[in-house]
């Protein structure tokens, strides 16, 4: 049984689970082990999902749970346009 | 899958375009996006996941969610649904991550810009700030990573409500040319803002055509929309799984169906006005589910749905989505006062296509990048950057618009544009005698649209955010 959190990177609401029951209750904490929010959309899609597993799993309220941080670039970039050569 | 017949909108497909598919040929017409052609030809999985392998195709359609991600002319991670398709190209899924090896273009010498008002976003409120800023004889520049310029404008084909001046009973689609058309010439579409430094007032980092770019800007109005909601469901990745939007935008910009049949998930005024564009456009719809013990949208939206026979399930929830490479089917259940499934009420729907309608979060990527203040504002959509009522975050000079300032509508989103950039035409020391009486207009403009019972929510939740821009202050 799939139910997908974060696509980019592959995580499953399981994932998740797991990761609190190990004591990783804030946003960081699981990208941090999982990755999740560090794929090529940036977390927009799975940063709500996350906060609400987590505020149900920890008895916050979505509120409480604080957001991960965020950090350029906000986009999917080519290395090359820092690590190329220049013309 | 392409829309002959529309009882609305007439789509002038231009030249038709050769490309290839995993080594495939297809046609397409110019002006497509690479996603919308393939979607066209009936190509759902554009590329494989990264551990598991599984389908991937696109969620959002507007360059938000990554998932359309393929390679194309042997570039990596392209977002197709934001790339136009052109002649000749070379398309190709992507898998499991593997990337082939690639020599990209060489890096180029970083270019240089300078404007007084920087706007990221060229929907409504990016849009209809611009050309307020532009008005009062200040340098503008609009950024949006999107081909077509006017935001989500550019799909909404029902007539606006609203009370007068923002073009109450012009649709949509029209409204957005008339924006583009005031707009054109400083407006860069396909260009993406990647970062926000600080250092020496407010430069902004952009990517446009393979090259970086720095815009030094004294002020910034950020107007970059929202993001669709995702649900927890088995199978929610399958490609076929789409969000409301994505629909919209396949059907009303790209005269494409997403399928044959569809259950739609969400029965607020989005869910509703997507379903009867949906029956506009011919594609069946199965039926409408709805968590809430109730209808959450307006009456007539859900009694036009309700006459094409179109069944609303209410307290009813989507379980499953089945299909292996992409959809096939739902399953539904129903949801006691708790919100938990009550067994033996699953209920199979054929479908080749599920429509997520389930709200929309403000895109506050840049705004937590650039260290504004967000607060959780349910009101709003969630997380929420604070401001205040002349549309000023934390930080000094930035400001927010539209959607991205808190869930509204696309009148509201117009009108916040406007406030924004006249809060910069005076802090830029532009101000006519015209300014003070056109910013009190507006902001009694806003007032009034504000002002109704379906208006209510998004009121509290700005009087909330106020109140903690206050609070900071003191």
């Amino acid at each position: 049984m799939t139910e997908m959190v974060c696509r980019c990177e592959d995580i499953t609401k399981e994932d998740i689970l797991k990761a609190i029951d190990q004591g990783y209750t804030t946003l960081d904490e699981i990208k941090h082990v999982l990755r999740c929010g560090m794929g090529p959309c940036q977390g927009r899609t799975c940063i709500p999902l996350i906060t609400r597993v987590v505020a149900r799993e920890t008895g916050k309220s979505a509120a409480e749970v604080s957001r991960p941080t965020t950090r350029p670039p906000l986009q999917p970039l080519s290395l090359s346009l820092f690590a190329g050569d220049e013309e | 899958m392409r829309i002959t017949e529309h009882p609305l909108l007439s789509f002038q497909r231009k030249r038709v375009i050769h490309f290839t598919f995993n080594g495939g040929p297809l046609e397409a017409y110019e002006g497509e996006t690479i996603a919308a052609a393939l979607h066209a030809a009936g190509i759902k999985v554009l590329s494989r996941s990264i551990t598991y392998s599984r389908p991937r195709g696109f969620f959002c359609a507007i360059g938000k969610c990554a998932s359309c991600m393929m390679n194309v002319n042997g570039v990596p991670n392209v977002k197709t649904c934001v790339t136009l398709v052109e002649e000749g190209m070379v398309v190709e899924s992507q898998h499991k991550g593997v990337l082939k090896p690639f020599t990209g273009p060489k890096k180029s010498h970083i270019s240089h810009m300078k404007t007084q008002v920087a706007v990221i976003g060229a929907g409504p409120a990016g849009l209809n700030a611009a050309v307020t800023a532009h008005a009062y004889g200040a340098s503008v520049l609009v950024i949006d990573e999107n081909p077509h310029a006017g935001g989500q404008l550019v799909k909404q084909t029902h007539k606006f409500f609203g009370s007068s001046r923002e073009r109450a009973g012009t649709r949509g689609t029209e409204i957005a040319k008339i924006l583009y058309r005031e707009a054109e010439s400083f407006v860069m579409l396909q260009a993406a803002v990647v970062g926000h430094y600080n250092d020496r007032g407010h430069r902004l980092v952009l990517v446009k055509d393979g090259t970086l770019a720095e815009l030094e800007a004294e002020k910034v109005i950020v107007a970059t929309g929202a993001s669709e909601n995702m649900l927890l469901f088995e199978n929610n990745d399958l490609p076929g799984v789409y969000g409301a939007g994505a629909v919209q935008t396949l059907m009303n910009v790209y005269g494409i169906v997403p399928g044959n049949s569809v259950l739609m998930v969400g029965a607020g005024n989005v869910g509703l006005i997507v379903s009867y564009q949906l029956l506009q456009a011919g594609v069946k719809v199965v039926g409408v589910v709805e968590a809430l013990p109730r209808i959450g949208g307006y009456h007539v939206h859900a009694a036009k749905v309700r006459r094409c026979g179109v069944p609303i399930y209410t307290s009813t929830s989507i379980l499953k989505a089945l299909g292996e490479e992409y959809v096939t089917g739902a399953v539904t259940v129903s949801l006691d006062k708790d919100w938990n499934h009550i067994p033996g009420t699953e209920r199979k729907f054929d479908v080749d296509t599920i429509c997520l309608a389930v709200g929309l979060s403000p895109s506050i990527e840049f705004f937590c990048q650039a260290g504004c203040r967000i607060a959780h504002i349910p009101e709003l959509g969630g997380n929420t950057p604070v401001h205040s009522p002349a549309m000023e975050t934390t930080v000094k000079g930035m400001y927010a618009a539209g959607d991205a300032a808190g869930i509204g509508e696309a009148n509201t989103a117009m009108m916040e544009g406007k406030i924004a950039a006249l809060s910069c035409v005076k802090a830029l020391g532009l101000s006519t005698l015209e300014t003070e009486k056109e910013s009190k207009e507006s902001y009694e403009e806003l007032r009034l649209l504000r002002s109704g019972s379906f208006g209510e929510r998004a009121r509290q939740g700005k009087e909330r955010v106020f109140a903690i821009m206050e609070e900071l202050h003191e």
